[in-house]
């Protein structure tokens, strides 16, 4: 993964409540095998309207995105977050997010910045005509104009961000604590470690 | 710790803790992964290209289900029939290839035993009381039903999970939903289930576990609890719990993967210490009056959009929140439903009894009581029946619940998640309804342009009986 620590540059004012995960992505661009080219499908059903604000000229390309409450609701495809990306987005602020979502955003890089209602209605006001600054060393998101908003960032999260760090590669450093959990759970728990095994 | 009184969730987070970073963060053992051809792909290649095996092979169970075709999978002699839309072919021939490949275990698309991932799962016995249980899914919250802890994940998670057996996690905060009373007749777990995320709406139980107590659980059936957990992702609470008991026992004894002998009686042991403490604390409680909740349908677009069926469709300008009020306006737009209309004079075209939230022969038989006797109505134009695995097929078979579907004119299907959420070719056209049983009613879930309208396997079977949205009890007895 690719080091995160600052995002800079226009942000979509987009501001809508509970957009689920098949808002994001449909269902039927998930019958890929590959993570690639998803941002073509990206709001799909919404971009069919001409004044779309995902294509107009000024937020094409932007790296951030603002939305509403709950953000990333419903199905677990992480071809959400896949596509995101693939339309330009490193980061989504929104007064709140989904569990599964903020999760396949945080593993691809993606910054979930959560903060109260009122300071995501200035952000999307300042975004209609300027750029915003996410800075994650200072869980800060400024403005041209002084605003500064500090965010919640979960510290282990923070720091794989920081240093691109692949979560599966510093798990399975921790082997040993994992062999022995199986020890101890084979013997006092042996039928949780038979599996698919129990009726070969 | 065993002095604190804990709830069902802290017990078995408590039993898979491998290690605890300073930070809080956890590293969860995973008892159980299940596998589908829609979330895996990019997960298996991940693995390929770093060189990673899968760590326990043996606890990885891998089944189609998103994208199988659910029109007949072998030919009169016997060959498998090709599937049309070469991705979907092309998704299901890498799970074919990569279950083998990784050395996991792969119930194929015509197997008797394949079907939807969280219909299995306890099927089999794969998903065990006490578990940890993941997928990626969001349904997977589903197998709470059996008292394990299961989550969905995603695709990022099942490459961990494969090449770790664990997922780096933060505890969280737990939510009691307690209902009193009894249902009344003819009010079923779905009609609960989906009166308990309008009362929480769809961001209630966010960073949540749930647990459902009370009576009305206690005397469910195993595949009634399996209906209300499935949902609980629909509250917006990765997992939802119903505690273990003598019930959930008897179901998993003596299935495939079910412990056996001495195991069983440790097993059984264990799981009945798995309930929550006298004492213990949640972080939020909900109460449910039983008798609140009457035969419920939905009206808009998101879960949370609920009401009785003697109810009519609300006024966007009656919600306190401005935002909520603007949400209900474009869902009615979408809808194509004005404020004041009674929701049992709604005309649907379309009827989907199926999806792991209402697929077991529990649904099939309640749907089947209600359509004995009786055909569906000239204007519902596509009815079909997609039963949860293949086992509920035969099972639904032998009971000749599968000719009760057909002699009131709906279409008896192979296995598989289908009209759900429409990956498949089993699609509501766009601008028509569909009562469906499954679980979520978004903006072009069951197709582009599609309308649902949630409700129970009952309430579907009336829908299709009258052509309309209908209070079920007025067809009972």
């Amino acid at each position: 993964m690719e080091p995160v620590r600052e995002v800079t540059g226009r942000a979509i004012p987009f501001g809508r409540k509970n957009i689920d995960t098949d808002i994001i992505i449909p269902a039927h661009w998930l019958k890929t095998i590959s993570r690639e080219g998803l941002g073509k499908g990206a709001f799909e059903a919404l971009r069919e309207d001409p004044a779309n604000i995902f294509d107009q000229d000024e937020f094409k390309g932007a790296p951030i995105l603002i939305a509403g409450d709950n953000f990333g609701c419903g199905s677990s495809r992480e071809h959400a977050a896949w596509a995101l990306l693939d339309m330009g987005v490193k980061a989504v602020i929104a007064p709140s997010f989904s569990d599964i979502f903020s999760g396949n955003a945080f593993k691809n890089g993606i910054l979930t910045v959560a903060l109260p209602q009122e300071q995501v209605d200035r952000l999307l006001e300042v975004a209609r005509t300027d750029p915003l600054t996410i800075d994650l060393e200072t869980q800060t998101v400024t403005t041209p104009f002084q605003d500064r908003f500090t965010f919640e960032i979960d510290p282990f999260r923070k720091h794989c961000l920081i240093e691109g760090l692949d979560e599966v590669g510093l798990t399975l450093a921790r082997d040993t604590a994992i062999a022995a959990y199986e020890t101890h759970q084979a013997a006092d728990m042996p039928w949780f470690a038979k599996g698919t095994g129990l009726a070969a | 710790m065993a002095s604190r009184p804990r709830t069902l969730y802290e017990k078995i987070w408590d039993a898979h803790v491998v290690e605890t970073r300073d930070d809080g963060t956890s590293i969860i053992y995973i008892d159980r992964h299940l596998v589908h051809e829609v979330t895996s792909p990019q997960a298996f290649e991940a693995l390929r290209m770093s060189g990673r095996k899968v760590r326990r092979p043996e606890l990885t169970l891998a089944v189609p289900d998103h994208n199988l075709p659910t029109t007949a999978r072998l030919d009169s002699a016997g060959h498998r029939l090709p599937i049309d839309d070469p991705q979907s072919a092309q998704q299901l021939a890498a799970l074919e290839r990569n279950a083998p490949e990784f050395g996991v275990h792969y119930i194929g698309a015509t197997d008797v035993e394949q079907g939807i991932v969280h219909v299995v799962g306890p099927e089999q016995a794969f998903s065990l009381p006490g578990a940890t249980i993941v997928c990626g899914d969001s349904h997977t919250a589903c197998h709470g039903g059996i008292g394990a802890l299961a989550f969905g994940i995603g695709t990022s998670e099942v490459e961990h999970v494969l090449a770790t057996q664990t997922l780096l996690l933060k505890r969280s905060r737990t939510m009691e939903v307690a209902v009193e009373g009894d249902l009344g007749p003819g009010v079923t777990p779905k009609d609960l289930i989906l009166h308990i995320i309008g009362v929480i709406g769809t961001a209630g139980g966010t960073g949540h576990v749930i647990e459902y107590r009370g009576k009305v659980f206690e005397d469910m059936s195993i595949e009634g609890r399996l209906t209300v957990c499935n949902m609980s992702i629909e509250g917006g609470a990765r997992a939802g719990l119903v505690a273990p008991d003598e019930k959930t026992f008897a179901y998993l004894k003596g299935r495939p993967y079910a412990p056996k002998d001495e195991d069983w009686d440790k097993a059984v042991a264990w799981w009945k210490t798995l309930h929550t403490d006298t004492g213990a604390k949640f972080d939020k409680v909900v109460k449910i009056n039983a008798a609140d909740v009457q035969p419920t349908v939905t009206w808009g677009t998101s879960p949370e959009d609920v009401v009785p069926i003697g109810g009519v469709v609300p006024a966007p300008e009656n919600f306190a929140d401005p935002s909520k009020q603007d949400a209900a306006r474009a869902s009615l737009a979408y809808m194509g439903l004005e404020p004041g209309q009674k929701m049992a004079e709604v005309e649907v075209q379309n009827i989907f009894i199926g999806s792991c939230t209402n697929s077991r022969i529990e649904d099939l038989r309640a749907a089947a009581a209600v359509l004995k006797g009786r055909k569906k109505a000239d204007n519902v134009k596509w009815a079909i029946v997609v039963p949860g695995s293949g086992l509920v097929k035969r099972q639904a078979e032998e009971e000749g619940l599968d000719k009760i579907f057909v002699e009131a004119g709906l279409e008896w299907r192979e296995p598989g998640c289908s009209a759900c959420l429409g990956m498949n070719p089993d699609k509501v056209p766009a601008g028509e309804r569909c009562a469906s049983t499954s679980n979520r009613n978004f903006v072009g879930r069951q197709g582009p342009g599609s309308r649902t309208h949630l409700v129970s396997p009952a309430m579907a079977a009336a829908a299709a009986v009258t052509g309309h949205l209908t209070d079920v009890r007025e067809l009972m007895g």
